[in-house]
Order: C-alpha cells, then sequence, then structure tokens
C-alpha cells in the first residue's frame, strides 16, 4: 500500500525526521492560507499523487506570492498528472502540499527497503540524490553505500554515522542526519513500510538537513496492525478494478491483452498466462480467486474481467485441490446465468471430482468450451477468440 | 526413502482444534500421517480426533515425542507459534497460513539462527500448500490422491501450479519422492537451494523438477547450485513470462544437467525424457 508525499512527511515527522513547515489542501483558498501559515517568502505547491517524478511532468510549482500560489492550486487540481510511472492514463490530482521553499546547498539520497536476499531491512545511501535511484545506481555505483539492520537488535547509532560521514556531511550535519536516518529506521520498523524513500534529503544553505520529498509504502499483510496507517489509503489512486478485487478476496492485475483469465493460485495464473502467449495469444488480465473458488467469487471474477472492454474471450482454469471440481463447475455455471457473458468461455478443469465437474459443465446447456489439459485449454481459447473477432459468435 | 517426513514421523497440528486445524487433521489423518496429538492455548486437556489437546507446544513434545509441527493459526499470530515450536524443539515445521507481515518473517528467520545446527527447525512455507512423501505423510492441505509413490522429487513456489505438475506425472505413469511447497511470500523459511541439496542427497530421488515464480533471488540461486554441486538432473519451469511490472526472469535452471520444460503443459513430458536419460537441448540461465 503507497501513501501521499504529506502523509509520509507526518508520520516520519512524528519519529523525529526533520521536514520543511507545510500542510495539505483540498482547494486553492486552503492552499493560501496554508501559505501564510507556514510563513516565509517563497512556497512549493506539490500535486499529491502515488508516484515520483512529479517535477518533471509539471506537478510542482514554485510560487512568491499569495496570488501565484491560488494560480499554482487552481491549475493542479482537478488535473489528471501523467508521469513516467503513472502510465499513459496518469492519476487524478485531488490533494496539494505546500511548504516553505528553502535555498538548497547539497541533495543526497537515502532509502531503506526489505533485501529479499539478504532476509532484513537495508539502508542504501549515495551523496547525490535527487534522481531515481535506479539512474544514480547505474550512474556512479561505487559511491553507493548501504548498511544492513541486524533484525534482534536493530539499527544502531553507529550504522546511521557511518552512512552520514560516507555521504560526505560536515560534523554538524552528521548529527541531524543520523536522527533524521534513525528516524526513518524506528518509522520502517514500527509501521511495517516495506519502504521509506528519502529523495532528496538535503542541506539547506543555513546547515539544516531536511527531508524534503518522500515515498512510504507499506507491508499490506500488516495492516490490521497499523489502523493508522491503514486509514491513509486513497482509493483515487488506484485502479477501481484492482480495488474491487481485493474487496473480494481476488487478486487482480490489468494487462494489455483480450484475452480474460479466472484461474486459481498464483503460480498456475502466471503459467496459464505463458500458455496463452506460447499458444499466439494476449492475456488481458493476471487474476487469482484463491483456494476456495465459491460461487460468488466466480461471479465477481466475471463482472471483474468483463469490465475490461478489451476482453474477446475468457478462460477460466482451476485446479481443484480441497475445494472439488463440481463445486467449481456449480459455481461457474451459476456465475455464466447470473453475469451476462456476450464472449466465447472456455473452461478447463481438474483435480478432485474432475468428471461429475465436466459432466455439470455439459448438462448446463450453457455454451461453454471446455478442455481438458492446460495446452489445450490455451490453443482453445485462442482459436474462440479469433473466431469472435472473424463476428461468427460463440461456437 | 524421501525427504523430511514419512510415515513414521510424529506429527502435531498448531491450531488443532480450529475448522482449518480439524478439516486438514482429519484428511493427513486418513492419508496415512501419523498425527500423535495438537495445540490450542487453553483446551490443553481436551481430546480432538482421537488425539490429546496441549495448552503449548513444550507440553505436546513431552507427552507425545512430536519431531514436526504443522501450523494453521492465524497470520497475525503466525511467527509466535513457529517460534513456539522451534523453541519446543520441534525440527520440522511446515506453516500453511498466508498473510503473514515480511517483518514477522525476518524475525522468524532470525529467532531460529538462535538454535545450534544439531537442533535447528527447518521451516516450510509460510504461503504454502505443504510437503507430501508419496503414499507415506502429508503435512499440508494437498489433494493427496494425485501424488504417486516414484523417484522424482519435487520442489515449488506455487500450489495450484505444484498440483498441476503432479497430475501431468500421474498421467504418465511417473510418481513422487517428496513434493515440498516452499511458498509464495517475499521472506519464507527454506529456499529452492535447501530443498535442491536434501533430494541430491535422498538416494530414492531420481530427478528432481523445480517450480519457480517471477520475483526473487531463489530461483537464479538455486540455478547455479544446480549447475555446481548437483548430480541429479534437475527439471525448472518458472511461472510469469508474461507478468507485469517488468519483473520479468526467463526459464532457470538449464546448466549443468538440468534441462527446462518448454511450458507449463511440458513439466510431466520433460520430467519423462530426463528418467529415460534422453538428451536434452542446453538452456542459458538470465539474471
Amino acid at each position: 500500500m503507497d501513501i501521499h508525499e504529506y502523509q509520509a512527511k507526518e508520520l516520519l515527522s512524528g519519529f523525529g525526521v526533520p521536514v520543511p513547515k507545510g500542510g495539505v489542501a483540498y482547494s486553492a483558498e486552503q492552499a493560501v492560507y496554508r501559505a501564510s501559515e507556514v510563513g516565509g517568502t517563497r512556497w512549493v505547491v506539490k500535486a499529491q499523487i502515488h508516484s515520483g517524478a512529479r517535477g518533471k511532468a509539471g506537478g510542482v510549482k514554485l510560487c512568491a506570492t499569495d496570488a501565484d500560489v491560488r494560480q499554482a492550486a487552481k491549475d493542479l487540481l482537478g488535473k489528471t498528472l501523467v508521469t513516467i510511472q503513472t502510465g499513459a492514463e496518469g492519476l487524478p490530482v485531488h490533494r496539494l502540499l505546500v511548504e516553505q521553499a528553502l535555498p538548497i546547498e547539497r541533495e543526497l539520497y537515502v532509502g531503506l527497503v526489505l533485501d529479499r536476499k539478504r532476509e532484513r531491512i537495508v539502508v542504501v545511501a549515495h551523496p547525490h540524490g535527487g534522481m531515481e535511484i535506479e539512474e544514480i545506481a547505474q550512474r556512479e555505483p561505487a559511491a553507493i553505500v548501504r548498511e544492513e539492520v541486524e533484525p534482534a537488535v536493530g539499527m544502531q547509532g553507529f550504522q546511521a554515522r557511518e552512512l552520514a560521514f560516507a555521504l560526505g556531511l560536515e560534523p554538524p550535519q552528521v548529527s541531524q542526519a543520523v536522527t533524521a536516518i534513525l528516524g526513518a529506521y524506528r518509522a520502517f520498523r514500527e509501521l511495517d513500510a516495506t519502504m521509506v524513500e528519502i529523495n532528496p534529503l538535503v542541506v539547506t544553505q543555513d546547515g539544516q538537513v531536511l527531508a524534503l520529498d518522500v515515498k512510504m509504502s507499506f507491508d499490506d499483510n500488516a495492516m490490521f496492525r497499523r489502523p493508522n496507517v491503514a486509514e491513509l489509503r486513497d482509493y483515487a489512486q488506484e485502479d477501481p478494478r484492482e480495488a474491487e478485487a481485493a474487496e473480494h478476496g481476488l487478486n487482480y492485475v490489468a494487462l494489455d491483452g483480450d484475452i480474460g483469465c479466472i484461474i486459481n493460485g498464483a503460480g498456475l495464473a502466471m503459467a496459464t498466462m505463458d500458455m496463452i502467449k506460447h499458444a499466439g495469444g494476449e492475456p488481458a488480465n493476471f487474476l487469482d480467486i484463491g483456494g476456495g473458488a465459491s460461487p460468488d467469487r466466480v461471479a465477481a471474477a466475471f463482472r471483474l474481467v468483463l469490465s475490461d472492454k478489451k476482453v474477446r474471450a475468457i478462460l477460466v482454469n482451476v485446479f481443484a485441490g480441497i475445494n472439488r471440481c463440481d463445486w467449481v463447475a456449480q459455481g461457474v455455471v451459476q456465475a455464466v446465468r447470473d453475469v451476462e457473458v456476450p464472449v466465447p468461455l472456455v473452461v478447463r478443469l481438474a483435480g478432485t471430482n474432475v468428471a461429475e465437474g465436466r459432466r455439470i459443465l455439459a448438462d448446463s446447456g450453457l455454451p461453454i468450451l471446455t478442455a481438458d489439459t492446460l495446452s489445450e485449454a490455451a490453443a482453445r481459447v485462442v482459436a474462440a477468440r479469433d473466431h469472435a473477432g472473424a463476428g461468427a459468435g460463440a461456437a | 526413502m524421501s525427504i523430511l517426513l514419512d510415515e513414521q514421523t510424529r506429527v502435531i497440528v498448531q491450531g488443532f482444534t480450529g475448522d482449518k486445524g480439524t478439516f486438514h487433521a482429519k484428511e493427513m489423518i486418513a492419508y496415512g500421517t501419523n498425527v500423535v496429538g495438537g495445540v490450542t492455548p487453553g483446551k490443553g486437556g481436551a481430546t480432538h480426533l482421537d488425539r490429546p489437546v496441549f495448552n503449548t507446544v513444550k507440553e505436546a513434545v513431552a507427552n507425545t515425542g512430536a519431531a514436526a509441527s504443522l501450523i494453521l493459526v492465524p497470520a497475525p499470530f503466525c511467527a509466535d507459534a513457529i517460534m513456539e515450536a522451534a523453541d519446543a524443539g520441534i525440527r520440522l515445521v511446515v506453516t500453511i497460513t498466508d498473510g503473514v507481515p515480511a517483518q514477522d518473517m525476518i524475525r522468524v528467520k532470525r529467532y531460529l539462527w538462535r538454535y545450534a545446527k544439531e537442533r535447528r527447525t527447518t521451516l516450510i512455507g509460510p504461503n504454502c500448500a505443504g510437503i507430501i512423501s508419496a503414499g507415506r505423510a502429508m503435512m499440508g492441505i494437498m489433494p493427496g490422491h494425485i501424488y504417486t509413490r516414484g523417484s522424482v522429487g519435487v520442489v515449488t513456489r506455487s500450489g495450484t501450479l505444484g498440483y498441476e505438475a503432479a497430475a501431468q506425472m500421474q498421467q504418465l505413469g511417473i510418481g513422487i519422492t517428496t513434493s515440498a511447497g516452499i511458498g509464495g511470500d517475499p521472506i519464507n523459511g527454506s529456499s529452492f537451494v535447501d530443498m535442491l541439496a536434501l533430494f541430491e542427497q535422498d538416494p530414492e530421488t531420481e530427478v528432481v523438477m523445480m517450480i519457480g515464480e517471477i520475483g526473487g533471488p531463489q530461483e537464479a540461486d538455486a540455478a547455479l547450485f544446480v549447475k555446481e554441486q548437483m548430480s541429479k538432473p534437475v527439471v525448472g519451469y518458472v511461472a510469469g513470462l508474461t507478468a507485469p511490472k517488468g519483473r520479468r526472469m526467463g526459464h532457470a535452471g538449464a546448466l549443468g544437467r538440468p534441462v527446462v520444460a518448454p511450458s507449463p503443459a511440458e513439466l510431466g513430458a520433460t520430467v519423462a525424457r530426463a528418467l529415460a536419460r534422453q538428451p536434452s537441448r542446453p538452456v542459458m540461465v538470465e539474471r
């Protein structure tokens, strides 16, 4: 789960990470009020969307007067911002962060991630911030510094000091950077984050160390114990189909092809998508309906897949383990009766009670194509799509 | 032989008296697993499925001599349950539960390292279907009837894709020694390499099938291990070539003697060729 920059700054600030003075605004009037509240003579108005690279996309505006702030807010609010990270559809701007603009001396990079290979939290830092970490790593890989956190004792002060000195900071800034890094670590640890990125961490001309831009992501599996983080979720920033899928306990990811997929298990779903490609097709989505393929879930899955207008054929592939094929087949038949399915449908069932499951599909009288094996199912759904594309309808 | 689990292994179930615990314990007992009891805090002293219930894993071990535990407790309590089992001296912990927080798993993995190697716990999972030694014993939620006794070891990240592979092999008359699901979580107990090393040592296992997924370092680690340390043929497949967000990874395996199944529909057929010692086309590992 991702949150907005202003939310991440509020959270980190609670752990002692110094951030610029600022506040959130939902309207031009609020933005002007925020500017007067934070004081100073120059402000930045920053579009709040779940993406980086907002500056290059025109989402960050520098302002010198109240009128500038008002105009910047009017320009940004309600707009859809397209960055290199959002995809062509972009993300809607409903909130702004208004902050004091400060003269900057240096920009640094500090990021904390869960390292899957090392199975620990790792802090990565680089003396040149402001770019994406991938770009930094490519340009100057030798200057990257890393500290692994020992899970039994947590991050130690010396580790943060080593990072701060390696970044080339002067002694007065080292202690400020140590406070920022240790604070970010404690936030990561205590809020079940999966990523905290301070990019850039800046040194201002008057010698302050501040987190100028911040990104945080969280572990969905841990949100049950972090209600204060969970409530920061902004559904306006998510694909509505993925959000709806999550509500039904389904895992959906939209793709570019035209063959809708309904499958139980993530591995089998990916393998089925691979098979569709082998057969010359392109999957329209990844959709894992999980272990218990109840009729309600199957119906919700059909509705989701059909909400994508690109879909020209659907493949259902279920390997019934503990649940049984006859039960899954009943779910499919009921779903097809409840949800109108205007495209060809191929169903492949395997596993427990498969014969009974296939009989239920055959006896339903519905135009359901069946397949016994994975390769047959993929070939059949690609053929059905081509057939439907020629205007002949379902077989 | 088989790896980790056979019909002698004394097994307890943590979360024994819950709906899931009850259902899967029954299936395991029906399959022939030596289930000697279970743990549900607060229900100690009761009898469930004709077996004793204990309040703590330590009591269960002291009274039954249990050496293995299947964990079916809800995700918020899962890390605690794994550490309790490790501290009680359980040597094999299989965790089915999905949705365990990643930072809990970091702490669990660190905790397991407290113990000397001779008594360290092997953790399988979480978020997996479990482990089955065909015809002997099962600790998990898989349909036992799709596994025939034979000479192929299986290690898989995915539950249902593992079933698919087992069923394809059964159709071709190929049986398995043990199938272990290592789980789909970013931080999990045993890795592919851990399981491959056990299969390499198991005299009954002739060929190993490894089914991975894109997105993590363990598949590539496994490919290098196969190349450098294994004498047995390994058939590999990594699912997700069409998966989104640039997390692309090619088919792993394919070094030394291993071979990559050309598609998930040919997992069984590729194993059949490996068993027959037929030559296989060389494939490169992409990293």
